[in-house]
C-alpha cells in the first residue's frame, strides 16, 4: 500500500465508506453475504480508491443492512446499501470523461428526461422537415421515412463516441484501484466476472434473496433484472444482426417475423418491458432507509428509459401499418438516439463499473498472498 | 383476552420457544423490551451456535460427538454443571441445526479468523440478526402475535402457578400504557442482567461503574427478578459473569463483537500505574481472551494499556478503532496518560528480558522473557520498532450466569417442585449447564434446545389441562 497521500483527498462518501468497512471487517458476520466482504478482508485500511472498488462491487442486495446489529438506530449507524449506493453514484461522476460532463450526474433524472424530450422532438421536426409528409403516416416502410443511410450516420457516429467515453471512463475506474503495480486483466478473471454477472449471483442476500423492502428476502429483483439486461442484449443483437443483414448480405428491411432481427427483438423487447416494469414497480415499495439521501433521479431515468425503449420498439413493431407509425418511429428513435448519447452519463455505466469491479475482484481473490490476519490461533493462518 | 402463551423476552431462547408452542397450535404472545429495530436481545450480536454432529457437512469441518463436547464442558466449567442437563441439552444439539434451518435461517464455513470454530460451531449466514430475522418471519407466519417496546413488568404466580403478567407498552416514552395479560402458561425468556449496573455492583461493588456490557442494554433483568421474587429456586450467584477485554473506547452498551481487540499476545499490557500484571503470552489468544476480561477488572479503574511496536501491527484481527500511535514510547505514554518514565521502564525491563527465539503466532514459539515477573512465556519479541501503537482495554461483560433452576422439561422449580405452567429457556437459566466458565456457542444451543422443550411442554400441557377438564 503505497498511496499514503491518498486518504487525505478522500471525499466524504469515500471516508463513509471507508468508516462502515472498518466496522465490518472487524465483524465480518455478512462474510458469505457476497463479495465485497471477502475483498474488503484483503485491506486493512480503505482508502478513496478502495472505497470506490467495494462500492462498485457491491449489488445492493440489501441483506447486509437487515442483518447488521450496528444498523440505526444503533449509534454505529451502519447501512452499507446506502453509503456504497451513494459513494458508487458519486464514483460515476467522478470517474466521468470529460470532466466537464461530471455535473450531470447530479441531477440526473432531470438531465436523461431532458435529452430524451429534445431527442423526440427532434425527430418529430426532423421528420416534418426531411420527408415526405405522406410517409409519414401511411406506410410500413421507415426508410421512407429516414433514409437507412441517414440513420447509420446518426446513429453510428454516436454509439461509437458513447463507446470511447466509456472506454475511457472504464480505464480510470480500473486503474485508480490499482495498488502499487497495474493489475493485469486476465482471461480467467474476465470469465469468472462474466459468469458471476450473468447469473447476478450477487444480487441474492448470500442466497436468501434480495432485501429491499423488508426483513423478507425475495428473489424478484434478480428476476427482473434478468429479463431487463437479457432483454437488452436480444435487442442489442437485433439491432446488429439487422445490420449484418443490411450490409453483408444486402437485404434490407422489412424484415418477416421469422428472420433473427424480429426473432431476436420482439422476446428482447418485451424482456425489457417486463423487466423495466417490474424494476420501476418493485422499487415502488422499496425501504426509505436504502436509496442514496440526496435524489440524483439515476436509477429511475436508466428504468424509465429501458421502459420507453421497450414499449416504443415492441409499438413500432406492431403498429408498423398503421397511420401512427411515423409518430412512434420518432418516439423510438428520438429514444435511442438520446440513449446512446447519454450511456456513459447516467446509471447505464453501472454494469461496466460492476463487471469491472467483478473481474478485479476475481482476480484478487485467485492470486492474494495476504494472509488474513487472525489472532494466534494453533497452526492456523489462513492463506 | 387470553394467550395459551405468554413469552417475555425477544431473542433466540423465546423464538424457539413461540415457534414450537405456535406449531402445536396455540395462541402465543411475545412481549420484546426492546423496539422493532433493537429487537432480539443479545441474540443480535452472535454468530454462531455450538452443536454435536458424528460428521462433517461441509459446513461443519469434522465430528464433534456429544462425548467431546461433554468433556470440553466438564472442562471449562470444572464440573460446575447438572449433569443430567447437560447431556441432554449437548444430546440434542444434535438436532439444533436441522431445527434452525427448517426455520429459515441459513449456515455458513467459520468467519475469517475464527477456522479454530469451524469444526465444532455452525455460524448463521449473515450473523446473528439474520438469524434472527428468519426466526421472527417463521413465527409470524405461524400467528404469533409481537408486541415491541412492550416490557414484563410483573407477574401473578400462586405456589408457582401462573396466572397473568402485567405488560407496560411505550414503556421508554412519557406515556406507558399498562395492561393486565391473562395467559395459561407463562415462558421466561427475557435473557440476563448484564445491562442492570446497579444489580452488577451487588456482587462487584464500584468496579461495575467501568464495566463495558457488550450486548443490548435492555437485559436488564426485570423478569428475573420477578421470577425470584415469586420464588423460583435461583442458580449461580451475582458476581458470576463472563466478560473479555475489549476496546476501552467501546460504548457503554452494545458494542458487540467489533470492539474485540486481539494485540494483547503481541505486546505487554500496563495498568493506570504502568505495571504489567499478567503473562501475555501464556497461551492463544481465543484461549485467553475471556481471563483478561477478569484481569482487566481487578486493576485500578479497570483499565489496562496494551503497547505494540511497528513489527506486530497487521498480525491481529483488524480492530474498529484506531490505535494511539507515536514515534517514541514517552510520546505514547503521555498520548494515553500514563507516567512517561514508568512506562519507559516498564518497556525498558521488558525488552531487556526478552531473549532470543524464532517468533511464530501459529504456534507456543520459543520467544519468552527470561527473569521478568510477571513473565512472557511466548511471542515476547522487543519493543523496539516505531512507530508505537497502544489500545486501552475494558473489561466487557458478555453474559450473566445467575438465573434460575429448571428441570428437563425446562419448567422452573419452586422449592424443588417443577412449576405447571412456568417454563424458562435461555441466558435466564442458562447457569443451570453453565456454572462458570464459557464455551463459545454453547449460550445458544442452550436457549435452542431449552426454547424447544418450552414451546412443545407449555402446549402440551395446555392439552393436558384441556383433557382433565
Ligand atoms: C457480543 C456478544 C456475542 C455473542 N456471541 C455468541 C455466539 O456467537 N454464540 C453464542 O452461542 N452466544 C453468543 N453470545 C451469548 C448469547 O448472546 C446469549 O447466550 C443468547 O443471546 C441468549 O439468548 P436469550 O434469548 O436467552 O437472550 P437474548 O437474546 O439476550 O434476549 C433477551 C430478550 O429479552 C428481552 N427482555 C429483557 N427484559 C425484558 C422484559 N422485562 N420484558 C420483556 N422482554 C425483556 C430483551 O429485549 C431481549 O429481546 C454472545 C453475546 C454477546 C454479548
Ligand atoms: S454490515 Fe454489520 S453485521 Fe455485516 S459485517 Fe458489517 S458490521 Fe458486521
Ligand atoms: S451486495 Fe448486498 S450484502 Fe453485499 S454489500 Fe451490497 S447490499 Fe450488502
Amino acid at each position: 500500500m503505497s498511496r499514503v497521500d491518498l486518504p487525505s483527498l478522500a471525499t466524504a462518501k469515500q471516508d463513509e465508506v471507508a468508516r462502515q468497512m472498518t466496522i465490518c471487517n472487524a465483524c465480518r458476520y455478512c462474510e458469505g453475504l457476497c463479495a465485497v466482504f471477502p475483498a474488503m478482508e484483503l485491506r486493512r485500511v480503505f482508502e478513496g480508491p478502495d472505497a470506490d472498488y467495494l462500492a462498485n462491487l457491491c449489488h445492493n442486495c440489501g441483506a447486509c443492512y437487515y442483518d447488521c446489529q450496528y444498523a440505526p438506530p444503533h449509534e454505529f449507524g451502519v447501512n452499507l446499501p446506502q453509503a456504497m449506493t451513494e459513494l458508487r453514484e458519486e464514483s460515476y461522476a467522478r470517474f466521468a470523461w470529460p470532466d466537464a460532463l461530471a455535473p450531470i450526474f447530479a441531477r440526473n433524472g432531470l438531465w436523461i428526461a431532458l435529452i430524451s424530450m429534445i431527442s423526440v422532438a427532434g425527430f418529430i421536426l426532423g421528420f416534418a422537415l426531411w420527408s415526405d409528409p405522406g410517409a409519414l403516416t401511411a406506410s410500413g416502410n421507415f426508410y421512407a421515412v429516414m433514409p437507412h443511410n441517414a440513420m447509420v450516420a446518426l446513429f453510428g457516429p454516436i454509439f461509437l463516441f458513447s463507446l470511447f467515453v466509456m472506454g475511457m471512463s472504464m480505464r480510470q475506474f480500473w486503474w485508480s484501484a490499482d495498488t502499487g503495480s497495474r493489475m493485469p486483466v486476465t482471461p480467467r478473471a474476465l470469465w469468472q466476472a462474466m459468469r458471476d454477472a450473468g447469473k447476478l449471483r450477487y444480487l441474492d442476500g448470500g442466497g436468501m434473496g434480495c432485501m429491499t423492502q423488508s426483513t423478507r428476502p425475495d428473489r424478484y429483483r434478480r428476476l427482473f433484472h434478468h429479463f431487463a439486461f437479457y432483454g437488452f442484449l436480444l435487442c442489442f443483437a437485433s439491432t446488429s444482426s439487422g445490420t449484418i443483414m443490411h450490409y453483408l448480405l444486402d437485404w434490407p428491411a422489412p424484415y418477416g417475423f421469422w428472420t433473427p432481427p424480429k426473432l431476436l427483438g420482439v422476446p428482447g423487447g418485451l424482456g425489457l418491458v417486463i423487466g423495466a416494469a417490474g424494476l420501476i414497480w418493485y422499487d415502488l415499495k422499496r425501504d426509505d432507509a436504502l436509496p442514496p439521501k440526496d435524489k440524483t433521479g439515476m436509477g429511475p431515468a436508466f428504468t424509465w428509459t429501458l421502459l420507453a425503449l421497450g414499449v416504443t420498439g415492441l409499438a413500432l413493431y406492431w403498429l408498423r401499418e398503421t397511420p401512427v407509425m411515423g409518430v412512434l418511429l420518432a418516439l423510438h428513435l428520438g429514444t435511442v438516439f438520446a440513449f446512446f448519447l447519454t450511456m456513459p452519463y447516467g446509471k447505464f455505466m453501472h454494469g461496466l463499473y460492476r463487471f469491472a469491479a467483478l473481474t478485479r475482484h476475481a482476480h484478487e481473490q485467485a492470486t492474494h498472498t495476504t494472509t488474513i490476519a487472525t489472532a494466534p490461533t494453533e497452526g492456523r493462518t489462513r492463506a | 383476552m387470553t394467550y395459551d402463551v405468554l413469552i417475555a423476552g425477544g431473542g433466540n431462547a423465546a423464538l424457539c420457544a413461540a415457534i414450537c408452542a405456535a406449531r402445536e397450535g396455540t395462541r402465543v404472545l411475545i412481549a420484546e423490551a426492546a423496539p422493532m429495530a433493537m429487537r432480539g436481545g443479545n441474540t443480535r450480536h452472535t454468530r454462531n451456535c455450538r452443536v454435536a454432529h458424528d460428521e462433517g457437512n461441509g459446513i461443519l469441518t469434522g465430528p464433534y460427538p456429544v462425548d467431546e463436547y461433554l468433556d470440553d464442558l466438564m472442562r471449562v466449567t470444572k464440573g460446575n454443571t447438572d449433569p443430567e442437563l447437560a447431556e441432554m441439552t449437548l444430546q440434542r444439539s444434535k438436532e439444533v441445526w436441522d431445527f434452525l434451518e427448517a426455520q429459515g435461517v441459513r449456515f455458513q464455513p467459520s468467519l475469517g479468523g475464527t477456522l479454530s470454530l469451524g469444526r465444532t460451531n455452525a455460524f448463521f449466514l449473515g450473523g446473528g440478526r439474520s438469524m434472527l430475522n428468519a426466526l421472527y418471519r417463521t413465527a409470524e407466519d405461524l400467528g404469533v402475535e409481537v408486541r415491541y417496546e412492550t416490557r414484563v413488568v410483573d407477574i401473578q404466580v400462586e405456589d408457582g402457578f401462573f396466572l397473568g403478567g402485567t405488560l407496560e407498552a411505550s414503556w421508554e416514552t412519557d406515556t406507558p400504557q399498562r395492561e393486565e395479560v391473562r395467559a395459561r402458561t407463562f415462558v421466561a425468556a427475557a435473557g440476563g442482567f448484564e445491562s442492570n449496573i446497579d444489580w452488577l455492583k451487588e456482587g462487584w461493588g464500584e468496579a461495575a461503574e467501568n464495566f463495558l456490557i457488550r450486548g443490548t442494554p435492555y437485559n436488564t433483568g426485570g423478569v428475573l427478578r420477578l421470577m425470584l421474587d415469586a420464588g423460583a429456586d435461583q442458580i449461580g450467584s451475582v458476581d458470576q459473569f463472563h466478560s473479555v477485554a475489549i476496546d476501552g473506547r467501546a460504548p457503554k452498551f452494545d458494542g458487540g463483537i467489533i470492539t474485540r481487540l486481539d494485540c494483547v499476545p503481541f505486546g505487554i499490557v500496563l495498568n493506570e500505574n504502568g505495571d504489567r500484571f499478567y503473562d501475555e503470552g501464556e497461551d492463544f489468544w481465543p484461549k485467553r481472551y475471556a481471563i483478561w476480561g477478569r484481569l482487566v477488572a481487578a486493576q485500578p479503574g479497570q483499565v489496562g494499556h496494551v503497547i505494540i511496536d511497528a513489527k506486530s501491527a497487521d498480525l491481529f484481527m483488524p480492530s474498529a478503532f484506531p490505535p494511539v500511535i507515536d514515534d517514541t514510547i514517552e510520546g505514547l505514554a503521555a498520548k494515553i496518560g500514563l507516567e512517561t518514565d514508568r512506562v519507559r521502564k516498564a518497556v525498558d525491563a521488558f525488552n531487556d528480558a526478552c531473549q532470543p527465539g524464532t517468533f511464530d503466532h501459529t504456534i507456543h514459539d520459543d520467544c519468552r522473557t527470561e527473569g521478568l515477573d510477571p513473565p512472557k512465556t511466548h511471542w515476547a519479541r522487543p519493543i523496539n520498532e516505531p512507530p508505537f501503537q497502544a489500545y486501552t482495554l475494558r473489561p466487557g461483560i458478555t453474559f450473566t450466569y445467575m438465573g434460575m433452576r429448571v428441570n428437563r422439561d425446562a419448567r422452573v422449580l419452586f422449592d424443588g417442585t417443577p412449576s405447571p405452567n412456568i417454563f424458562a429457556t435461555g441466558e435466564i437459566m442458562a447457569g443451570n449447564i453453565l456454572g462458570e466458565g464459557y464455551l463459545g456457542g454453547l449460550g445458544m444451543t442452550i436457549g435452542t434446545v431449552f426454547g424447544r422443550i418450552a414451546g412443545e411442554q407449555a402446549a402440551k400441557s395446555l392439552t393436558n389441562r384441556k383433557a382433565a377438564e
